[in-house]
């Protein structure tokens, strides 16, 4: 029997749904936004996914991931994943529920208006407050930053902003 | 103008191929050496939230080298890690001043390292690649053209951080201040070698690589400027020597030679 390839890319979809970022557990590649094109040919599969940072040492990582989980489905012997520049990615592809899932984490999503070069703050991921002040831009990884609350009194890490720069 | 979409097409054209592998080699190696030095203050930087900063603006900075070394990759030039880690200095094509060491010592005994130069050296070189980033994000070379453009996106957060360490050294002033000085002005008598494009630099504007270096020079001078005042009443120097036409120090040597003890330890293992 054959299956129809819309079928077996959206199960390919639900697959990546459930592949974690290694440096975010709980989040997904797919509600980080990385997932760029899902090709099906025969038993094969094609993923174009999109990089968040450049060197994101996690980049292998997760391709390995992404291979092993999508190649446990019975539609697909071999997928093949591949990394494009092509399409820069932005802090805007986080879905809202990789917005919540990151919150979970302690880390607070990106601010929502950024401008490149000027100073952003977020809200508090735990207790929502609003005043919080910035300790480091550069954090643990390349994509965060470490923020302190100064109501509940928590150091919290944000997601960078990270916007396509026009160049003048 | 002809426009390249890929490695392909790039490769069927000897010259202009020769042409780009050149501007690609001065972008990693460039990046590739300033992140080594980088890495050599690991633990000694001022405070411990500047160890965490400077500690990720090196790795990511290292990650753009790997980047660049990847499209060398596509362009048949061989495997990235062998590109960056197996080259020697006479095939290196980045900026002499970029190689100079962090200060006297050496990092496992006792390194007195000046943090005015790395203040200096970075921020003098964060504004240079945010140019040559802005002039490639046109190039005729697609994949380039998105390697800039994606590079940019991530870039301005370093040069933001060592914009605030020149201001506040500045602003400071006394000794501060002098030891900031005297390291512009001793960058300004060997970085021309880093504007610069170097021999193949006519070849590179003609197939519409890359703007000419002296709008890169114009567009430099003009940033700093802006941030530090006017630095030096003599001409833009490359004392130091030509980088970008294989001409490199000792220091360089000795910079290769302790990378590849580190490398050759381990050769499969993903850095
Ligand atoms: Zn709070």
């Amino acid at each position: 029997m054959k299956v129809p390839i819309e079928e077996t890319n959206k199960k390919i979809y639900n697959v990546l749904k459930h592949v974690d970022d290694p440096e975010l557990p709980g989040v997904s590649v797919f509600d980080l936004g990385m997932v760029h094109k899902v090709e099906v040919s025969g038993k094969g599969a094609f993923i174009t996914m999109i990089p968040t940072f450049t060197g994101c040492p996690a980049l292998d990582i997760i391709a390995k991931d992404v291979k092993v989980a999508v190649e446990k489905l019975a539609e697909i012997d071999c997928c093949k994943v591949e990394f494009s520049y092509r399409q820069p990615w932005t802090t805007d592809a986080i879905t809202e529920k990789g917005k919540e899932q990151l919150k979970k984490h302690g880390v607070s999503p990106p601010p929502e208006h950024y401008t490149p070069g000027e100073e952003w703050s977020v809200d508090c991921p735990f207790c929502k407050s609003p005043f919080t002040s910035m300790e480091n831009v550069f954090g643990p990884t390349a994509c965060r930053s470490i923020l302190y609350c100064k109501t509940c009194k928590n150091p919290f890490e944000a997601m960078k902003p990270v916007v396509k720069y026009l160049v003048n | 103008m002809t426009h390249f979409e890929n490695a392909e097409q790039a490769k069927r054209d000897p010259l202009y191929k020769e042409a780009l592998t050149e501007l690609l080699y001065q972008f990693a190696d460039d990046d590739f050496i300033l992140a080594f030095r980088g890495s050599e203050w690991l633990g000694l930087a001022p405070h411990i939230e500047e160890d965490v900063a400077f500690s990720s603006i090196t790795q990511n900075t290292m990650g753009h080298a790997t980047f660049f070394y990847q499209l060398l990759e596509e362009l048949g030039e061989g495997d990235a890690d062998v590109l960056a880690h197996e080259r020697g200095p006479e095939s290196r094509k980045s900026a002499v001043y970029l190689e100079k060491e962090n200060g006297d010592g050496h990092y496992l005994d006792e390194p007195f390292y000046d943090w005015a130069l790395t203040v200096v050296r970075h921020y003098f070189y964060e504004e240079f690649k945010q140019v040559k980033l802005e002039l490639a994000t046109r190039s005729s070379y697609q994949p380039l053209a998105d390697a800039a453009q994606k590079v940019l996106m991530e870039q301005p957060y370093h040069l933001a951080h060592w914009k605030m360490w020149v201001k506040q050294l500045l602003a400071a002033g006394g000794e501060a201040e002098e030891r900031l000085r005297a390291r512009m002005v001793e960058a300004w008598g060997e970085f021309k070698d880093v504007l610069e494009l170097g021999p193949k630099a006519k070849q590179m504007a003609d197939a519409h690589l890359i703007a000419g270096e002296d709008v890169i020079e114009t567009q430099w001078v003009e940033r700093v400027e802006t941030t530090v005042g006017k630095i030096s009443k003599q001409q833009l120097g490359k004392k130091q020597g030509s980088g970008r036409s294989g001409e490199h120090t000792g220091e360089l040597t000795i910079a290769l030679k302790t990378l590849s003890e580190v490398y050759d330890t381990d050769r499969t293992a993903i850095w």
